[in-house]
């Protein structure tokens, strides 16, 4: 047998060998393409993840602290408006915080106030349902969600929630920012600011808008509003804007204070921003490590079946190699050999694999809502695999190359 | 040679072949080993969020009430109606007890003041419901009793704790008769919960449906009474509801309903009862809509409401999908093996060694990987189960070590390395004696 120099030459005689161990060649093959496709997939999924759990809140999150308290008793009922009240300026004379705000939900914080929204042409047509901010005084500042048009609300518009919206008939609120999302649904093309809609039972007028600001469970619809309402520490959190540096001390100062300002009350929730958001999605990262475990486990399974088989296969064709190599076949032909047949199975491998990876992410898509794969996927799988097999087989490939001529002549 | 005799030759020839390839014999049995510890462990999550989460026998008989209060505006017939129930209705249902036992309840919550002076209060879930709660969900009692109807009809001030709070506030003492002070009043302990944890939280979803149950209970009466905060999920509708989404009159949801039905007979009964109750209060005016009701069993209401994560279904998946490629991954090596070891065959099938015999050796050469896959299997999912229940999340916590389970998967892995070995097997008998010997 001649090994050419060219690649199109070392083909013909390595399909004749696979050939005649077809059975191995595609249990190798079908291994191949399995891990293919749930790697793809996998690998898909994690990114999903992943980009779910740094999806930006809009907020100037590294900057920020939430604290939210409940009491009972008097505190609790009539006197909670002066309770926050207290609470606010003292939060805002400790030394590190730059701006405080008490907001009825925050993102990442699971319970989300809706309302509808309506044109005044037809009040009873809800155009879109959004979550709705309650933010007292420095709302804007404090979360530094940014203003693309209009303005923040100004001194006069704000109103206890208490008087405005938790009574029948709701007062009316004078002012209403809306997120970009809101307002591209309510006014598709047009301008926003300066118009009037109807929510809670009264018209109001829009006077800013601002670019993100996500529902705090971010269940799927991006549309949010700010109303210049102040909610009270028990129907409320804390925000404290502080620098990012300092936050665990002026947590703890903010706390402490907090207990001077109204002793009693019980401290429900008090953490950077940074930890809120890691506990929302905690089940997020623990899915994405449990996906990269089986890929890895995966690739190492089917990289090691690779070795376990091209070993055998060394060892089976001793005779053969040792017959190529009294005639003439260099080490690196010999090598060569062993490195494009791995190719060719890796190669069938893929391309079955990708039929695979299609099929399954068919059924993610009907049964877990889950997007397509990106057909760039397809060749960075590819080239993992491929890469992937080469290395599996460089070490036996090594070991039928180093085989002495006369000592397997003697073998035989 | 006797057929136990037989096998122990076969072990011993497998052992020897296992031995001879140690690197490769721990790759096949480690591999497989991941495999069905992968797949153990994730079954093990599944079967825990979906199971039953009451004793046998009785989730079949406790059913979900549905009416539908809502407006005629925007109804199309078929909808689904409101997942929960109006105080009013709720109230009358209760009054009107036409199941064997039924139970109208709420989440809530409460701030507990421990007797001991200089301790600090302090908030607790509650669940207010009418008393056949205790008895339709099975809740054992470790000391005391639940309430009675009476109790609840007369608003009195009673409580019921769970055996976490009851360590808490009591130090683990039987506290029935102590006294209690939920918000601004006092109430008396007259029971305390014995370890409880229904998985699903099916009789309410809304509060987390994997969740322990609230460590304070109170009559729904009395809680109503004392105006004690609720929690869970509340839908207004119309410009009726008024300022108090609580009042009776409220055109609000927010009140789960659990009837006990014994025979299919009464569940037909009581479906058209509830549609003649829908009917009367139409013609009362109070409803808008035609009779829509929905009468589930507990299953079918968690199958409904879709309750087990799908991530839990998609990890069950994946893990299936490893095993398959452990598995594909031991045929190839098993049979490039049988296919190295064909000149050894050859000699024993000159010897006098049968088909049959060849092929019950390589049978038990894999059944003996399979085996000890499936031991390192356990080993590994009973380190993957802990390592899930060190997780910080509050379902993980639940998920039991199933030893049933585990070991259904074990000697299923076992059958499967079985059918992995029939292919080597059936190609190493088929080595003829004379070819492998005249190629030597």
């Amino acid at each position: 047998m001649n090994f050419g120099a060219t690649t199109t030459m070392h083909i013909r005689p390595i399909l004749s060998t696979l050939l005649r161990h077809k059975v191995a060649a595609a249990l190798i093959v079908l291994e191949i393409a399995i891990t293919f496709a749930i790697v793809c997939n996998a690998i898909f999924l994690i990114a999903g993840r992943m980009a779910r759990a740094n999806e930006s809140s809009g907020m100037a999150e590294p900057e920020l602290l939430r604290i939210q308290l409940a009491g009972f008793g008097a505190r609790a009922g009539a006197g909670a408006v002066a309770q926050t009240t207290l609470d606010l300026s003292v939060l805002r004379a400790l030394p590190g915080v730059k701006h405080a705000t008490v907001a009825n939900q925050v993102p990442f914080g699971n319970s989300s106030t809706n309302s509808s929204i309506a044109l005044p042409a037809d009040v009873d047509h809800e155009i879109v349902s959004v979550s709705t901010y309650f933010g007292g005084e420095d709302f804007i500042a404090t979360t530094a969600v940014k203003l693309i048009a209009g303005r923040d609300f100004t001194a006069g518009e704000y109103l206890d929630a208490k008087d405005a919206i938790e009574r029948e008939p709701h007062a009316f609120i004078p002012a209403v920012i809306l997120n970009r999302a809101t307002a591209e649904k309510v006014f598709p093309g047009g301008q926003a600011v300066g118009k009037t809609i109807h929510i809670y039972g009264t018209l109001t007028t829009v006077v800013g808008v601002i670019d993100e600001l996500i529902r705090p469970n971010r269940s799927g619809r991006p549309q949010s509003m700010v109303l210049p309402l102040r909610a009270t520490y028990m129907t409320g959190n804390y925000l404290l804007r502080v620098d990012p540096a300092q936050r665990d001390a002026v947590l703890k100062v903010a706390v402490a204070a907090l207990d001077q300002a109204g002793p009693g009350r019980v401290v429900q929730a008090q953490q950077r921003y940074d930890t809120l958001r890691n506990n929302y999605f905690q089940q997020d990262y623990t899915m994405a490590m449990l996906l990269a475990a089986v890929c890895a486990a995966l690739l190492v399974v089917t990289a090691l079946g690779i070795v376990g088989l091209a070993s055998f296969w060394v060892q089976q064709r001793t005779r053969m190699i040792g017959t190529r190599r009294a005639l003439g076949a260099t080490r690196g032909q010999i090598m060569r050999y062993f490195q494009t047949e791995n190719l060719l199975l890796t190669g069938i491998g893929i391309v079955l694999g990708m039929a695979g990876a299609y099929a399954i992410n068919q059924l993610l898509m009907t049964h877990y809502e889950l997007a397509r794969l990106p057909a760039w996927y397809l060749p960075i799988g590819a080239l993992l695999l491929v890469a992937l097999g080469q290395l599996a087989v460089f070490g036996p490939a090594r070991r039928a190359a180093a085989l002495p001529p006369v000592v397997v002549m003697r073998g035989a | 040679m006797k057929a136990s005799a037989m096998f122990a030759y076969f072990l011993d020839l497998a052992l020897r072949s296992l031995k001879r390839s140690k690197a490769l014999t721990a790759l096949m049995v480690i591999a497989i080993a991941m495999g069905i510890a992968a797949s153990m462990t994730t079954l093990t999550i599944y079967a825990t969020l979906a199971g039953d989460p009451l004793p046998a026998g009785r989730s079949a008989k406790l059913f979900h009430v549905q009416l539908d209060p809502m407006e005629l505006k925007d109804y199309t017939a078929g909808d689904e109606p409101d997942e929960q129930l109006t105080r009013f209705d709720a109230e009358a249902l209760v009054r009107e007890a036409r199941g064997e036992r039924q139970a109208l309840m709420t989440g809530g919550r409460v701030a507990l003041t421990p007797e001991a002076p200089g301790t600090n209060p302090f908030f607790a879930d509650a669940r207010y419901a009418s008393a056949d709660f205790f008895a339709m969900f099975d809740v054992p009692m470790l000391y005391g009793r639940a309430w009675s109807a009476a109790d609840d009809a007369g608003h009195e001030r009673v409580v019921v704790i769970s055996k976490a709070l009851n360590q808490r506030l009591f130090a683990g003492a039987d506290s029935t008769g102590r006294s209690l002070r939920v918000n601004e009043a006092a109430y008396r302990v007259i029971g305390v919960v014995d370890d409880w944890r229904p998985t699903p939280y099916f009789f309410d979803l809304n509060v987390g449906s994997y969740r322990a149950p609230e460590d304070v209970m109170v009559p729904f009466a009395t809680a109503m009474e004392q105006r004690l905060a609720r929690s869970g999920s509340l839908t207004c509708w119309g410009n009726k509801s008024g300022p108090d989404k609580l009042s009776l009159t409220a055109s609000c949801t927010w009140i789960q309903y659990w009837v006990e039905l014994g025979t299919a007979e009464k569940v037909r009964e009581y479906r058209a009862y509830l549609e003649r109750y829908s009917d009367q209060q139409r013609s009362a005016g109070r409803f808008e809509r035609p009779a829509n009701v929905r009468l589930r069993p507990v299953m079918e209401w968690l199958a409904f409401r879709n309750v087990v994560p799908s991530d839990a279904k998609l990890q069950v998946w994946l893990a299936f999908g490893f095993l398959l490629v452990c598995l594909v991954n031991t045929v190839g090596l098993l049979l490039a093996k049988c296919l190295r070891r064909a000149p050894e065959i050859g000699v024993r099938r000159a010897l006098g060694a049968s088909k049959r015999a060849i092929f019950a050796q390589f049978l038990v050469e894999a059944g003996l990987i399979g085996v000890l896959g499936g031991v390192l299997g356990l080993v590994l999912a009973a380190v993957g189960l802990l390592i899930v229940r060190g997780n910080a999340l509050t379902v993980s916590q639940l998920v039991p070590v199933d030893w049933p389970l585990l070991l259904g998967c074990f000697v299923l892995e076992i059958v499967a390395t079985l059918i992995a070995g029939l292919l080597p097997a059936w190609r190493a008998c088929q080595i003829t004696p004379a070819l492998q010997l005249k190629s030597q």
